[in-house]
């Protein structure tokens, strides 16, 4: 929107005086959010990660939120490299084309994407296997439905969407063959009136176990005003809803930032494209709430142990699509490339993929 | 079965329909003065985090709600300075405090972003709420829902059966023949503008306080332009804008309903977001087609700067 990146144009304009006066005599690394780093989400997990950085190697670190994917994000990129951070991370999938260009000005910086797919001389790229952890909130959910139906809160029907919804269908009808699973697309990234009515929808319409992934926490409220179970997305939002919470799909940066810039001061720093999950340390569940009964919790901490050790795959087959389709046979698992091109539905989601 | 689905999207219409009810009838009565006030969107960001911000910190909804309305009305004095006394551009300015409002508001807010309110309960009207169907969605809302209702009734007896309504009316038309029987109408204009905020605040407030109890930035989505939108379609005719705000609630709950039902519909899920938009603008305009009326009903002034000769 317009109004918003005119905003957001001068609350740089604002930032960006402010840091220039800061000194540069640490080794300094700068960061780009997309949204206010906030109480939860996904610039919150980041700014997790940048902290943990601070702790663990005591460079500086910098970072500008709330930054439009548009020009805007060109020039706080560039201001970052120009002032000679060593690192700068981008961690909007938006800001892509912009660091790439910034980069290839900047050859002694060491710039990293979060979420895109081109890399280049010194630009690297990283995202989190997100789908691990929706699989182990679909285990849950398949045990801990009554009702046997699902619901689940979209915003956009991209490849990132579509492997958290499988994910979750196929986790739960590893163990409970009859669950099905009902998708809403509310077309938007952020916006809790219509994600809470969409939540309430599904609510009323027998799904009793919902989750999200759009940018509020108002999907998990909605599930505790009505007494009935969901799962938070990037963050831990027990708060929103003690009763309702059963857990959250999370990811954590800070063990990747710190080994990056471990190997950028060591001169040893190439630029690589890291798909990171449980083996990585980089998806994780939030806390178990109490309602989830004993054995459940141990059988998902073994299942997280074989996620970690590489021995359990989301999509291991036969994986079978809505038309009854085999994409992945038995006994092989989805390789990244047809994660990353996933544009269908799999057997157990009753909903029709937008067009 | 059926009847509970029929029951339950009437009720989340009604819900959905009620802060674009309240703040777009509060823009009409301002823009019936001649004063064109596009900042609802910011006024409402500011009502949203004033009713939150008091709500939690006095636990009092009522406080809430009175502060998201003082935040509105001052947030639409601001405006009124500007644009009544300084004679400033009124789209321009109006543009100017949606930015203003919708920043000051995710300034304000940053302390509130993980805070929570209790959901406030609905008010139930004995009998009335146990007719089959409607009785639920109509006679048990929260109170809210039932201050939209009181506002509607009270600005069409203000507009078409009260002397200070037609003065304002006359206002809007021709300021400067108001001015000359001896009616201030600079006056006029303040005061329709700020209940004009006002009610923008408490539409504000009943989005962080009453509807999703949270408060994050940029919680209002647009609203606030839907609801100038709805006022310019309902062509400021009160009974039009309730037709337009429920319409656009119903078509955009009856859309999520069809999808969270299971059923296999062909559409794709972006034409169905987009339906709401279509369906209102089509059917106001279908009904508000004849020029006559829009003649008669637009303020002739609206938008127009006004000063008084001596």
């Amino acid at each position: 929107m317009i109004l918003k990146k005119i905003i957001s144009k001068l609350a740089l304009l604002a930032l960006l005086g402010a840091m220039t006066g800061a000194g540069m005599a640490a080794d300094n690394v700068g960061f780009v959010y997309v949204s206010p780093i906030g109480d939860a989400g996904w610039t919150y997990q980041h700014d997790l990660g940048r902290l943990q950085l601070e702790k663990e190697t005591g460079v500086t670190t910098s970072f500008v939120e709330n930054v439009a994917e548009g020009p805007d994000a060109e020039r706080v990129i560039r201001e970052m490299a120009k002032r000679g951070d060593k690192v700068v991370f981008a961690t909007s999938f938006g800001f892509m084309n912009y660091a790439l260009k910034v980069s290839k000005t900047f050859r002694k910086t060491a710039f990293v994407h979060a979420t895109g797919y081109k890399m280049g001389k010194n630009m690297g790229l990283v995202n989190a296997r997100f789908y691990e952890g929706r699989y182990l909130t679909g285990v849950i959910a398949g045990e801990m439905t009554k009702s046997n139906v699902l619901g689940y809160v979209a915003a956009f029907p991209i490849p990132e969407v579509m492997q958290g919804i499988n994910a979750f269908i196929q986790g739960a009808r590893s163990v409970n063959p009859k669950a099905e699973l009902r998708v809403i697309w509310v077309n938007s990234w952020f916006d809790p009136g219509k994600e809470r009515q969409a939540a309430l929808t599904l609510l009323s319409q027998e799904a009793d176990v919902i989750t999200h992934h759009t940018d509020s926490t108002a999907v998990v409220q909605a599930a505790e005003d009505q007494g009935k179970y969901a799962f938070g997305y990037h963050s831990d939002m027990s708060k929103y809803g003690p009763n309702a919470h059963l857990t959250a799909t999370t990811h954590l940066w800070g063990d990747y930032y710190v080994k990056t810039i471990k190997e950028v001061q060591a001169g040893t720093w190439e630029p690589t494209s890291v798909w990171g999950g449980y083996k990585e340390g980089m998806i994780a569940l939030a806390p178990l709430n109490k309602a989830i009964p004993a054995d459940l919790q141990s059988r998902i901490r073994d299942l997280e142990k074989q996620m970690t050790a590489g021995s359990l795959h989301a999509f291991a087959g036969p994986v079978v699509d809505q038309a009854g389709k085999i994409i992945v046979p038995a006994g092989q698992n989805m390789t990244d490339e047809q994660l990353n091109s996933m544009n269908y539905y799999l057997q157990g989601v009753v909903s029709k993929v937008p067009n | 079965m059926e009847s509970s689905i029929l029951s339950s999207i009437l009720f989340a219409t009604i819900v959905a329909g009620t802060p674009l009810i309240i703040v777009a009838l509060g823009q009409l009565i301002a823009e019936k003065s001649g004063v064109l006030n596009l900042g609802a969107e910011g006024m409402m960001s500011m009502g949203a985090i004033a009713g939150f911000a008091v709500t939690f910190e006095t636990g009092n909804v009522w406080l809430g709600v009175l502060a998201g309305m003082a935040a509105g009305a001052l947030m639409s004095w601001l405006f009124a300075v500007v644009v009544l006394t300084l004679m400033g551009n009124q789209v321009a300015t109006g543009l100017a405090l949606s930015i203003f409002g919708v920043g000051l508001s995710a300034f304000i807010g940053k302390p509130y972003e993980a805070e929570i309110l209790p959901t406030v309960g609905a008010i139930r009207i004995p009998l009335l709420a146990d007719i089959p169907i409607i009785g639920n969605p109509l006679f048990n809302q929260q109170i809210l829902v039932y201050f939209s209702w009181a506002l509607f009734g009270a600005i069409v007896w203000f507009l078409y059966r009260s002397r200070p309504g037609l003065v304002l009316r006359a206002v809007g038309e021709s300021p400067s023949s108001a001015h000359s029987i001896g009616y201030p109408s600079i006056r006029i204009r303040y005061m329709a503008t700020l209940f004009g905020g006002a009610m923008a605040g408490i539409g504000g407030a009943f989005l962080s306080v009453f509807y999703t109890p949270l408060w994050v930035e940029g919680m209002v989505s647009g609203r606030g332009w839907i609801a100038i939108a709805l006022v310019v379609f309902a062509t400021w005719r009160p009974f039009r804008v309730m037709v337009g705000a429920y319409l656009f609630g119903g078509v955009m709950v009856a859309q999520l309903f069809v999808q969270g039902s299971g059923l296999e519909v062909n559409i794709p899920s972006q034409f169905l977001s987009a339906l709401p938009y279509l369906a209102t603008i089509i059917v106001l305009v279908i009904i508000s087609r004849d020029q006559n009326t829009v003649r008669l009903n637009a303020p002739v002034s609206l938008g127009q700067p006004y000063r008084p000769d001596a």
